[in-house]
């Protein structure tokens, strides 16, 4: 595990299993976004509703991992392709685990999560001056229950857009 | 009855100026030994305090509530008294308290001086050897009341157990409102027994981990007040904050050395993981004490701050390392199977308390510092972040039952046993308990 980690930290090896991902897993679906939910195409071209309905915003995790998942590799590189042609957004990636860790050790997990997908856009050649992270560790859940159900939409790094335009 | 006075003055309303005027010889009759697993709590009789109001009455209620939660004695019900204490300064009727079982009486009397200030007189008795064991007086203004009661049942604590009483003492914690996943999170202060809630925080933004200075003043906590999570200082009287450092990145998990000179605390790396680093609040030097590619977080000093007890997740997963005070020597001790985080070291340096995750269920536990001798207190479904009472006797933790929208505040014995609720408002975690003010 910690070695694809570091792989994926690498942006010419990132470039590498991005051609591989892209093939696999470009039309690959968000298990969360609203396209799912057939409200897709409504939403202006280059607004922030176009950004999270059309290419979902966020990806999840594994437990008590950083690595990107292939599924989440798909919406990754649609991220990076969208953002590197409405350029003027600024871009804080806020990473988030489930409750199913302590406190403080989560709010790393949460922090390495977000590093994790900041380096991957950035390979994707989003400009590292315009992305910042957050860690909100298990503090701030978007799925309230006692279950993996929950706990696995959790564990997530959302891409929030800010700035001009919207 | 020749009587000793010990006189406490308890002047401001936190500084408490103590004057020492003579001690009792200390010949142990009745008493308590409190490394034994199952020990009976022992019956003690606590009659009302004598007063021309209700105060005499109040205080007696805190003191009993105190040796009561304590799990180690069992007050007696006030209706199978024989006899009415009239004079407080004259030896009780042993018999009439034997007969009742008490092994030890409380008599006392309040009243107010002309200078407004509170008077507190108590006695300790054994009643089976007929002796005298403690005799106190204290001055205090009257908004002291509860903190005269808590000092009281300290006083009776220690002489019957051998060991620091705790019940003069505050916890720092977060109150938690609203719904789980807009939960409101404010720092909060209050006494041990859940009494005297005080918010340190608007609620405004996130605050989390808070934990008391050696001095008792100031707490150190992690908040998103300016938007970035950052560390800060809080003067607890005065409300004055100050951040810790200027660091690029997050900083988290911060605790005091016991000193009070240094902040401990994790930094966030650019590349996503999180080291360990002390910085010395005189001199704002920073030292780093680990450098691996891992998380290394919750950093806890040993109490002769000659050595810090820390998770990492370099082996894998989380584990509980302890390295010298320099970041020498940094050893794995926990081997339990499962993940283990939070270690806290204990104030009588013989064992660090942590949470282990395994099987699904998170656990409180102690071990000895070199990693043996584990014990788990407590297993539930998500429980964490123990702290220990000052007389490293008693834990207190936050869980939460599954379904129950949010977490609460328990103490538990270092034995396992004797688990109780503190009681709050709203839903509360991240306690920490105050030290002893000396």
């Amino acid at each position: 595990m910690r070695g694809i980690a570091a792989l994926i930290r690498n942006p010419l090896m990132i470039a590498l299993v991005m051609g591989l991902a892209i093939a696999g897993c470009a039309n690959k679906k968000t298990p969360n976004s609203a396209a799912d939910l057939g409200l897709g195409g409504a939403a202006t071209p280059g607004s922030s509703q176009d950004f999270t309905v059309n290419v979902g915003d966020r990806i999840f995790f594994d437990t008590d991992s950083s690595v990107i998942r292939a599924d989440a590799q798909g919406i990754l590189s649609r991220q990076a392709q969208w953002l590197n042609q409405y350029k003027q957004y600024g871009i804080v990636i806020e990473g988030h685990a489930d409750e199913r860790g302590t406190r403080e050790y989560n709010l790393a997990l949460g922090a390495r999560r977000a590093a994790a997908t900041r380096d991957y856009l950035v390979a994707r050649g989003v400009s590292a001056n315009r992305l910042k992270t957050i860690s909100y560790g298990k503090e701030r859940p978007v799925a309230v229950c006692d279950d993996i159900s929950c706990w696995s939409q959790n564990r997530r790094a959302v891409t929030a857009l800010n700035g001009a335009g919207s | 009855m020749k009587i000793l006075l010990r006189t406490i003055l308890l002047a401001g309303a936190i500084a408490a100026g103590m004057n020492a005027v003579a001690t009792l010889p200390a010949r142990a009759l009745v008493e308590i030994d409190v490394n034994k697993g199952n020990v009976e709590p022992l019956p003690v009789a606590v009659t009302d305090f004598l007063s021309s109001d209700g105060l005499g009455a109040e205080i007696t209620g805190i003191i009993s509530a105190d040796l009561k939660r304590s799990g180690l004695f069992a007050p007696i019900d006030k209706g199978a008294f024989i006899e009415k204490i009239s004079n407080p300064d004259a030896a009780p009727r042993f018999e009439d308290w034997r007969v009742i079982n008490a092994q030890a009486l409380v008599t006392g009397r309040v009243t107010q001086e002309a200078d407004g200030r509170l008077r507190a007189e108590f006695r300790l008795w054994d009643t089976f050897a007929g002796e005298q064991l403690v005799g106190e007086q204290f001055f205090a203004n009257k908004a002291n009341s509860r903190r005269v009661a808590h000092i009281i049942a300290d006083s009776i604590y220690e002489r019957l157990t051998g060991e620091k009483g705790y019940f003069d003492t505050r916890v720092v914690f977060i109150d938690e409102s609203g719904p789980k996943n807009q939960r409101k999170k404010r720092l909060a202060i209050m006494d041990q027994d859940g009494a005297g809630v005080r918010y340190l925080s608007d609620g405004s933004s996130l605050a989390l981990t808070p934990r008391f200075s050696p001095s008792r003043q100031e707490i150190t906590y992690m908040s998103y007040e300016s938007g970035q999570p950052r560390v800060y200082l809080l003067q607890i009287e005065t409300g004055q904050r100050e951040l810790v450092g200027n660091f690029p990145g997050m900083t988290f998990a911060p605790r005091f050395s016991p000193d009070g000179q240094k902040v401990i605390m994790s930094l966030l790396r650019d590349d996503g993981n999180s080291n360990v680093f002390a910085m010395d609040l005189r001199s704002r030097t920073t030292t780093r004490l680990t450098n691996s590619n891992s998380i290394d977080t919750s950093p806890s000093y040993s109490p002769d701050g000659g050595q810090v007890v820390f998770t990492s997740d370099r082996g894998g997963q989380p584990q509980i390392y302890v390295m010298g005070a320099d970041g020498s020597n940094q050893t794995r001790i926990s081997f339990g199977g499962g993940s283990y985080s939070t270690p806290v070291w204990s104030p009588r340096g013989d064992l660090i308390a942590f949470t282990k995750q395994t099987g699904g269920e998170f656990q409180i536990g102690v071990m000895k510092t070199d990693g043996s001798g584990e014990r788990i207190l407590s297993s539930g479904f998500q429980q964490e972040g123990p702290t220990w009472a000052p007389n490293g006797r008693v834990i207190m933790f936050f869980r939460e039952a599954a379904g129950s929208g949010g977490p609460r505040l328990y103490s538990i014995d270092l034995t396992g046993r004797n688990e109780q609720a503190i009681p709050t408002a709203n839903f509360a975690s991240d306690p920490a308990w105050s030290p002893l003010l000396e």
